[in-house]
């Protein structure tokens, strides 16, 4: 607060200087923006005009204040703009020419913040250019054949006339309250209040709008608030939130006299819009931390000689300031990154066959409480064997492993320090800092970092962020006899783990791990970690799956406590070496809980863990458990032990025997409504008349059969250690069930039996032709022929990779291929990808099986052109999959 | 508490030859302690502690104090004494430095004692732990006051005070 007496006239030139430092730089930063659309959009007469005002405004101001250095230098590219705005095409030079200028003109304020008076020098060099450009346009236009103007290039000039500025610049010291432009606490909202021709052209996206507020025709509706102001209101909001939980807490445990109810609810009620507004006033769009990226890669596009077209959405987009400034540098890596290694220069995108100009798109948007950022490149995609030829040579992985990688994880590598695959060392990138620090700077703030590229097509970022640090959701868990918090959003799901159920930790190589659908995720004992002791029983107790990098890790606790909101504090910088726990807070009973930091635990207990996970994961051999299935055990009439698999059954029953008819031979009953053809395993025994028969009824689409058995005995999970048995066709193979050796029973067998339209159904389909199956285990090989036979398919089955692309070499009819996506390693789709470079590969269907693929196996599915992805025991699915991807065939042939 | 109330307002205890300081007192092993008392901001009763995992012994853990989050410090172990039993209702010298809470968790309060700063120095001997920690030991009647340098003690996880005096701060 000033007192504006002409004795003191010193403190009112701080505080217009103040005004005037902010404003100007805002104004700057917009021009920036500006420009580089107008060069994009010369058409648009708005943009230009918008322009020119706020340099005139610079100009004004400047000559108000008495800034003779700023206001000749704002004078000099007012003069060039105002030539430039009655031409129809604006040279790039000129904007180049502006655009240094506007650097210059940000140089000298900074110096001028420092000083608090206008720093000593020239800038006749950048008058000069501006003038000679200025004349040049005049007399192009008086002399339209003299061309093309003589503007030297701006960038031959070194700005040398301001040593001193430069080198005190970044340096400099800023006054309190005198907040960096961009971060200005202005809130978001201005568009509703701005009028008349202000906005500009047609209004875009974030950088856009930034304009709009500072062109003097607007009505002041925002207020100037320090971010320290904004800071402070949110800690008190937080300990006002943490109070009021407190309460709450007490009022449920000991039950508040009820007159306390209602102002208590009330208060609630309040902090929770206070808490609400106070995060509002601290959310800004994400716009405002791209506002220079335009400029940016207009830079770039000249410095590295390629057209870059840079397209942001989303910019909307709001977030929290503390997290926006954290996430500032990442962006601007990423997208230095993507225009300098992702995007090739124009004369090898046209050889591929790709638009001169490459693409790098920005979008931002709002998803379940955390904001995700993309960055994308349609460049020429991550080249993974360069990437695996550095690791091996950084140590980062062992040579033999290499191949083992997923691409996601050799994605992964880059983001390792002084991690570069980068030929040459140029001064945009490449020298291998920053994709570590890119991803350490989003870990942080809690967030993740997620690599997609493709070769040839391009890389996409995918970012990760929570929308505020101050208050989070976590989970309370006991660990060792100790709560702690966990934030909730590093926990995908929780797991009951106990031994002897589906979630039962086992260990491999002194590796806890569990296996979760299909996957195989290690297990963190987070008390043996802390050095806790380990109550209760060995194994008894939580996963929390949680994501380290790209790995899906469980975290073992005792026990899940609650959810709780918690406000974060940060742990006394005497604990801060300990890492793992990221801060600490007050519960609502008033305990102090340390918050762990699931990143930090990963980082604790290394890559040894992890890799053993992948070791497992990528030898499916190794663990037996892997290749299991859940038989349905049966005894025989004639007692002999039988087994189905159990997804083949709908259900069990049992009925009286005498409730079977028999038409003629065929035994019959009435299920549900209808009546359903009847089949004895075991044939050769009389079937009985009377007492309990039960029944396992098998269904496919709409035929519906009853397979007649002495005995269900039993579900088991056994191993797949099949042995096929020639001479039985009614069998899929022998196995070894709880030591005694079974018969798989092969259902499709028994099918024709029970109708003897099955065949001659979907004999209609026989037109289907030869489908190639492969699969490299013997039992669904021997399962699925005949299903796909029973489909009316003629089958040529394939043991494997290699044998299918003999298959395939050899000649002969193949109309469809249904492969296991889950052979050894990744053979599935490799075969796939081989398929799809034969001359004939590309308009092959195929149809894929799989037990559980991840998304990364999905996406690469969907990327070959695989029709669907089927699950292993579906068989109906299977045989609609095929029939739609044929047809679909047909039609696009 | 009420020693602490009825103390007068502090004085510098860096004060002038003769003139005299007020000490904050405590025992710790039987042995009297002292700081100065514009070094300390409050006495504390623990209520209930938050262990860290992974911490050097000589945190404590995290006490609430009035919704104030307090880093106990176990002064026995940073003694190079052994622990105390953990049990509620410990006392602590409360401390502020570089704008955090630090709790000095003592196994008993004494009271302010004035000091004529010069006459009462006297030359002891206290092996290197106690000596890198304190600035000064004082007669008090007959027992000696060993008066603790706060920004030492509060040095947790130096390396050179680690290694050299208190080797089982290592453990991490």
């Amino acid at each position: 607060m000033h007192i504006p007496r002409c004795v003191e006239p010193v403190i009112v030139m701080d505080d217009l200087l103040r005004e005037f430092l902010i404003e100007t730089g805002e104004h700057l930063d917009t021009v920036d923006v500006e420009l580089v659309r107008f060069e994009r959009e010369p058409a648009d007469r708005d943009i230009l005009r918008n322009i020119f005002r706020l340099v005139h405004t610079i100009k004004g101001t400047c000559g108000f204040l008495g800034l003779p250095r700023l206001e000749k230098l704002a004078h000099a590219a007012e003069t060039l703009m105002e030539g430039v705005r009655d031409e129809r095409i604006v040279a790039a030079d000129c904007v180049t020419l502006i655009l240094a200028t506007v650097d210059r003109l940000k140089l000298i304020l900074s110096e001028l913040e420092r000083l608090q008076a206008e720093p000593a020098g020239s800038d006749q060099d950048l008058i000069g250019e501006l003038q000679r450009a200025s004349t040049s346009l005049a007399s192009a236009r008086s002399a339209p054949q003299v061309l093309p103007p003589q503007v030297p290039p701006p960038r031959a000039t070194p700005p040398q006339v301001l040593p001193r500025a430069e080198a005190a610049a970044p340096a400099g010291i800023v006054p309190p309250g005198l907040a960096p432009a961009e971060t200005g606490a202005l809130p978001p909202r201005e568009e509703a209040q701005t009028t008349g021709s202000a906005q500009v052209g047609s209004v875009q996206a974030g950088p856009g709008q930034a304009g709009q507020g500072q062109t003097g025709q607007v009505q002041a509706q925002t207020v100037r608030v320090g971010i320290d102001t904004l800071d402070h209101l949110m800690t008190m909001v937080s300990e006002l939130v943490l109070t009021r939980n407190q309460l709450l807490d007490h009022a449920r445990r000991y039950g508040g006299a009820e007159t306390l109810q209602a102002p208590l609810q009330r208060l609630s009620n309040v902090t929770a819009e206070l808490q609400d507004g106070v995060m509002k006033t601290r959310m800004h769009p994400i716009g405002s931390a791209w506002a220079k990226l335009p400029r940016l890669v207009r830079d770039l596009t000249r410095e590295l000689g390629k057209p870059i077209e840079l397209a942001m959405t989303g910019a909307e987009t709001e977030l929290d300031r503390q997290i926006l400034e954290i996430v500032r540098d990442p962006l601007t890596h990423l997208i230095r990154n993507a225009a300098d290694h992702g995007l090739e220069d124009a004369a090898a995108r046209v050889a591929a066959g790709k638009p001169a100009r490459g693409t790098i798109r920005l979008h931002a948007f709002n998803e379940s409480g955390a904001i995700t950022i993309e960055i994308a490149d349609d460049g020429r995609g991550l080249d993974f064997a360069a990437i695996g030829r550095q690791a091996v040579a950084r140590g980062l992985v062992a040579a033999g492993e290499i191949g083992r990688l997923s691409e996601r994880e050799l994605a992964e590598l880059i983001f390792e320090p002084g991690f570069s695959t980068s030929g040459s060392v140029n001064a945009v990138s490449g020298r291998g800092v920053g994709m570590d620090v890119v991803r350490t700077n989003i870990i942080k703030v809690g967030g993740t970092i997620e690599t997609v590229s493709e070769r040839g097509r391009g890389t996409l970022f995918r970012i990760k962020i929570p929308l505020t640090l101050a208050i989070v959701t976590a989970l309370i868990v006991e660990i060792g006899g100790q709560r702690f918090a966990l934030p909730q959003v590093c926990v995908e799901e929780v797991v009951r783990a106990a031994p002897g159920t589906d979630h039962a930790i086992r260990r491999v190589n002194g590796t806890a791990l569990l296996r979760l659908r299909g996957a195989v995720l290690p297990v963190i004992d987070v008390a043996e970690l802390l050095r806790l002791p380990r109550l209760g029983e060995e194994d008894c107790g939580y996963v929390l799956v949680t994501k380290i990098g790209q790995q899906r890790v469980g975290l073992f606790v005792s026990s899940v406590i609650n959810s709780e909101e918690i406000v974060v504090k940060p742990m006394s910088a005497k604990l801060r070496d300990i890492e793992i726990f990221a801060g600490h807070t007050i519960l609502g009973d008033g305990a102090v809980v340390l918050i762990v930091d699931p990143n930090a635990l990963g980082r604790r207990v290394g890559q040894d863990v992890l890799r053993n996970a992948d070791l497992e994961r990528a030898q499916p051999a190794a663990s037996v458990e892997l290749d299991t299935v859940t038989l349905l055990v049966l005894r025989a009439q004639d007692l002999g032990m039988k087994a189905v698999p159990l997804s083949l059954v709908t259900r069990l029953e049992e009925v009286d025997a005498g409730a079977i008819e028999w038409l003629g031979q065929r035994p019959m009953l009435q299920y549900h409504g209808r009546l359903i053809p009847i089949v004895y395993l075991d044939d050769g025994a009389t079937p009985p008349r009377s007492g309990p028969q039960a029944l396992v009824i098998v269904a496919d689409g709409e035929r519906v059969m009853g397979l007649a058995v002495h005995e269900i005995v039993d579900i088991v999970d056994v191993a797949l250690d099949i042995r096929p048995v020639a001479s039985r066709p009614d069998l899929v193979g022998s196995a070894i069930v709880r030591g005694r050796a079974t018969e798989i029973v092969d259902i499709a067998a028994f099918l024709p039996r029970a109708h003897d339209d099955w065949v001659a159904l979907s004999g209609r389909a026989n037109a289907a032709g030869t489908v190639l199956l492969v699969d490299d285990n013997p039992f669904f090989l021997a399962l699925l022929g005949p299903v796909l036979k029973a489909a009316g398919f003629k089958v040529r089955p394939a043991a494997g990779r290699d044998e299918a692309l003999r298959a395939l070499a050899e000649g002969g009819p193949v109309d469809a291929v249904v492969t296991d996506l889950d052979l050894a390693g990744q053979a599935g789709l490799d075969l796939v990808e081989a398929i799809r470079r034969r001359p004939e590969g590309p308009s092959l269907p195929v149809v894929a099986l799989s037990s559980g693929a991840d998304d990364a196996t999905l996406d690469r599915a969907r990327a070959l052109g695989i029709y669907d992805v089927v699950a292993k025991f579906d068989r109906s699915g299977l045989i609609a999959a095929l029939g739609e991807a044929r047809t679909a065939w047909g039609e696009a042939a | 508490m009420s020693a602490l109330d009825a103390a007068p307002a502090a004085q510098p205890p860096e004060a002038a030859p003769g003139e005299t300081a007020d000490y904050v007192t405590f025992t710790v092993a039987d042995q009297l302690f002292g700081l100065p008392i514009r070094a300390v901001h409050d006495v504390i009763t623990i209520p209930e502690l938050t262990p860290v995992p992974l911490a050097r012994p000589d945190f404590a853990g995290l006490v609430n104090m009035r919704g104030r989050v307090v880093t106990a410090i176990d002064l026995r172990s940073r003694l190079g004494l052994p622990c105390a039993a953990a049990r509620p209702g410990r006392m602590a010298i409360g401390i502020e430095a570089g704008g955090e809470s630090f709790g000095l968790i003592v196994d008993g309060i004494g009271e302010i004692v004035r000091i004529d700063t010069r006459a009462h120095e006297v030359s002891v001997h206290l092996g290197e732990v106690w000596t890198g920690l304190s600035s000064g030991i004082h007669r008090v009647g007959d027992a000696f006051l060993v008066v603790l340098d706060v920004e030492a003690v509060l040095d947790i996880g130096h390396p050179e005070l680690d290694t050299r005096h208190n080797p089982r701060a290592k453990v991490t």
